[in-house]
């Protein structure tokens, strides 16, 4: 399933992007950037620096006050807003999945909605299960308060990814969960990542998670981006609020025993 | 109790399905509408607060004040079912439709985010996640509104739409206590059906709840369906039984229709002409039982053609003069203004008054000779009086009346429930009261009515109050009316008002035996 990659076309572009509420404080501040089919960018600050924002103007959950934002060089608010959405997945802290349906049911919401033939659903569903960890036999006929956090924002995962979007936006979807599950719930997606090719836009605010995953980290600050850099390069920068970020790193280290 | 259940089962269950009937048709409109309408609030911020706020004061009219309002309206009021329904349907909406809106706004705000970021459509995102998840809070919503719905069917009955009430009013108005429970135990226990039931089905729809049903689930879930089925057979049965006892003859295609106060005297007076119609050949619709001034107002509307009223009631409380106390005088200004206000024929009066009567124990008036109020008088510093609270206190009763006559009692009088002064007077209790001018019990307890030879209180003859359109329709009608000018005394109208109140008799057959006897019916 993965696609033919091309780095040098840019999937999602920012261009001069300011967002504020009702005339207010602007939450996105003249916000430029490209992100190129097949990365991982890692939108990485504190609550309320814009990067949520920032993520849901890409899918036009928001609409940009000025400045457009540009997937597959169309502007969103050309975009058939329907057919954006289901051509970019979506993930969000606590999975946000249907109390009301299986775990089938949810992973196959998209391909439902985009009327595919059930047998292929059923495949679909069963291979999505799979792919992040789940037993069909066992967990498909479940309904979500049934599962663990970790297993239900696997579920959330699979769900995105079911009808195969070229990208995926997720917004600290390991936030909630303890510790260890965080920890391999994130080696595993860096892996899976990796094997499907897919543009990721992931939002968090644990420099760990970004250094891990991201191909890229772009650091924002008050609706701005501060730094982007590379994992390697960003470890090196000398950028205050980044080596603020990696300070905490350090103290996690002394303190571990 | 039980002998009145064996000779009455059909009845009851038949009203019974009566009143399921009206909730069910009026819960089903009130979803039609309060649904959408809570829906679309959700979406329409602005108009939360006033579609909530319309809907709140709907609920605190009382129902009667509703019926009122309603009877005179096109299309949607007059007399009956319908009436009863869209009123019904008002005290129903403001649950459903709040409920629908705490329901929707109550989805888990990420839950709703998810299903429009993966691409639903707004009707996809309403219909597929809102709906669903907002469904158990909905039905609680429609369940709050199902018992209250049950209540207030009770009142329905005092606009002729039928259901318990019809138990209730009739047990209140003649103290028959298994009419009553009749009425009331049925009503309640639906109540309590509809409360269960509907909390069940709740619980089927509550996103979080186990899907795996413990047996006991099973029971209720089993108990809920089998009320369901049970409320359908009742209605089918209802159906059935109403088209049955009236073949085609629905309100509007009988020429004539006859309608009564909720008291026994006014349903007597209209049974009267209704039998003599009858006899004539003239098909009558029976509108009797109809509460506070609503009779009137029907009247005017055109639901109804004819009912029994008094000048006085007619001359101070509908057309608002001060009362006077000249019989002719107040009957031609009624007739007058009725005609030229109302397009109604003020009938000839029919014989006899229901005034205020100031009763006394016979053997008091034998030993004193005592004819009239003035005599009486005199005796009075050493009597006591007992007076209903009606007379009591209002300005042309008890202050007026011991001026007009310079009466002194021993004490204060007491005040008392009317009904309980006929008895405390027989029993020695008291010694005056001031009852009405034709109870039965009058005759019954050996009670003397002193005459009025002051001429203080208002006349209040009894009449008819007949469309003009409908004696112009009807020329069987005006004969009726005709005959029944000064055709029954004051004594005759207390023995008819005993059969039934006080012998407990049919007041179809009393009337019956009255007309042969008179031979106004053969």
């Amino acid at each position: 399933m993965s696609q033919k990659l091309n780095p040098q076309i840019p999937l999602v572009e920012f261009r001069d992007v300011s967002f504020a509420i009702n005339g207010g404080a602007s939450i996105i501040d003249q916000l430029n950037l490209i992100v190129s089919q097949g990365e991982t960018l890692v939108l990485l600050g504190e609550s309320g620096c814009g990067k949520t924002t920032t993520l849901r103007l890409i899918n036009r959950l928001l609409s940009p006050t000025s400045g457009a934002v540009l997937v597959e060089s169309r502007s969103t608010t050309e975009w058939d807003v329907i057919a954006l959405r289901r051509r970019t997945g979506y993930v969000i802290q606590e999975a946000g999945l249907f109390p009301h349906f299986t775990v089938a049911e949810n992973v196959a919401l998209v391909p439902m909605l985009e009327h595919w033939e059930k047998p292929r659903v059923d495949d679909r569903v069963r291979e999505m299960l799979a792919l992040v960890g789940l037993d069909a036999a066992r967990f498909a006929d479940r309904y979500p308060r049934e599962l663990s956090g970790g297993q239900r924002q696997r579920v959330g995962v699979a769900r995105a990814l079911a009808a195969d979007p070229p990208l995926l936006l997720m917004d600290e979807p390991f936030g909630a969960l303890d510790p260890l599950t965080r920890a391999s719930l994130q080696k595993e997606f860096a892996e899976l990542k990796s094997r499907l090719g897919k543009t990721v836009i992931f939002v968090t605010h644990d420099v760990r998670e970004a250094l891990l995953l991201g191909t890229r980290i772009a650091l924002m600050d008050k609706g701005k981006i501060v730094l982007l850099e590379r994992p390697e390069s960003f470890v090196k920068s000398s950028n205050k609020l980044a080596q603020a970020y990696l300070e905490t790193l350090k103290t996690d280290l002394v303190l571990a025993p | 109790m039980l002998e009145f259940l064996k000779s009455n089962w059909s009845d009851i269950l038949a009203h019974i399905a009566q009143h399921v009937w009206l909730v069910a048709i009026s819960i089903a409109i009130a979803i039609l509408i309060a649904l959408p309408v809570g829906i679309l609030i959700t979406r329409k911020k602005r108009l939360r607060g006033p579609v909530l706020g319309i809907a709140n004061v709907m609920q605190t009219i009382p129902s009667l004040a509703l019926f009122g309002f309603l009877i005179p309206l096109p299309f949607i009021g007059g007399i009956g079912p319908r009436t009863a329904i869209v009123a019904l349907v008002f005290y129903a909406l403001l649950p459903i439709i709040r409920n629908t809106v705490t329901g929707i706004l109550g989805v888990d705000a990420n839950v709703r985010e998810a299903a429009v970021a993966m691409g639903m459509t707004d009707r996809q995102v309403l219909f597929k996640v809102e709906l669903p998840l907002a469904m158990s809070v909905i039905l609680t919503g429609v369940r709050v509104a199902v018992v209250i719905t049950i209540g207030v069917a009770i009142i329905a009955a005092t606009v002729g739409a039928g259901g318990l009430g019809e138990y209730i009013f009739a047990g209140l108005r003649n103290n028959k206590s298994e009419l009553l429970l009749a009425g009331a135990v049925p009503s309640a226990v639906m109540a309590l059906i509809a409360d269960f039931g509907f909390s069940v089905i709740e619980k089927r729809f509550e996103p979080d709840a186990k899907r795996i049903a413990t047996s006991r689930q099973r029971f209720l879930r089993g108990l809920a369906w089998a009320t369901l089925a049970l409320t359908i057979v009742l209605m089918g049965y209802a159906t059935w039984r109403g088209m049955r006892s009236s073949p085609g003859s629905s309100i509007n295609s009988a020429p004539v229709t006859i309608a009564s106060k909720d008291f026994t005297e006014s349903e007597l007076l209209a049974e009267i002409v209704a039998q003599m119609l009858e006899s004539k050949g003239v098909a009558v619709n029976r509108r009797f039982d109809l509460g506070g001034n609503l009779v009137h107002t029907a009247l005017l509307a055109g639901e109804i053609d004819l009912y029994p009223e008094y000048t006085g009631t007619a001359f101070t409380a509908i057309l608002h003069h001060v009362p006077i106390s000249e019989p002719k005088a107040v009957y031609d200004q009624v007739k007058r203004d009725y005609a030229e206000q109302f397009k109604v024929e003020v009938g000839a009066p029919l014989g006899f008054d229901n005034t205020f009567a100031i009763l006394v124990r016979g053997e008091d008036a034998r030993r004193l000779n005592l004819k009239t109020i003035s005599q009486a008088a005199p005796h009075t510093k050493q009597w006591r009086a007992g007076f209903g609270e009606d007379f009591k206190n209002r300005a042309d009763g008890y202050p007026g009346f011991a001026r007009a006559y310079g009466l002194q009692f021993i004490q204060e009088p007491q005040q008392m429930a009317l009904d309980l002064s006929y008895t405390a007077l027989a029993s020695r209790k008291v010694d005056l009261i001031a009852g009405n001018s034709t109870d039965g019990r009058i005759a019954a307890l050996d009670l003397v009515q002193l005459e009025d030879d002051r001429h203080y209180f208002p006349p209040y003859e009894a009449v008819f109050m007949a469309r003009q359109d409908s004696l112009a329709r009807v020329p069987a009608l005006r004969e009726v009316l005709q005959k029944l000018a000064g055709a029954i005394s004051t004594d005759e109208m207390r023995k008819l008002n005993y059969e039934v109140d006080g012998a407990k008799r049919d007041k179809k057959v009393v009337v019956r035996e009255w007309l042969v006897g008179k031979g106004f019916v053969q």
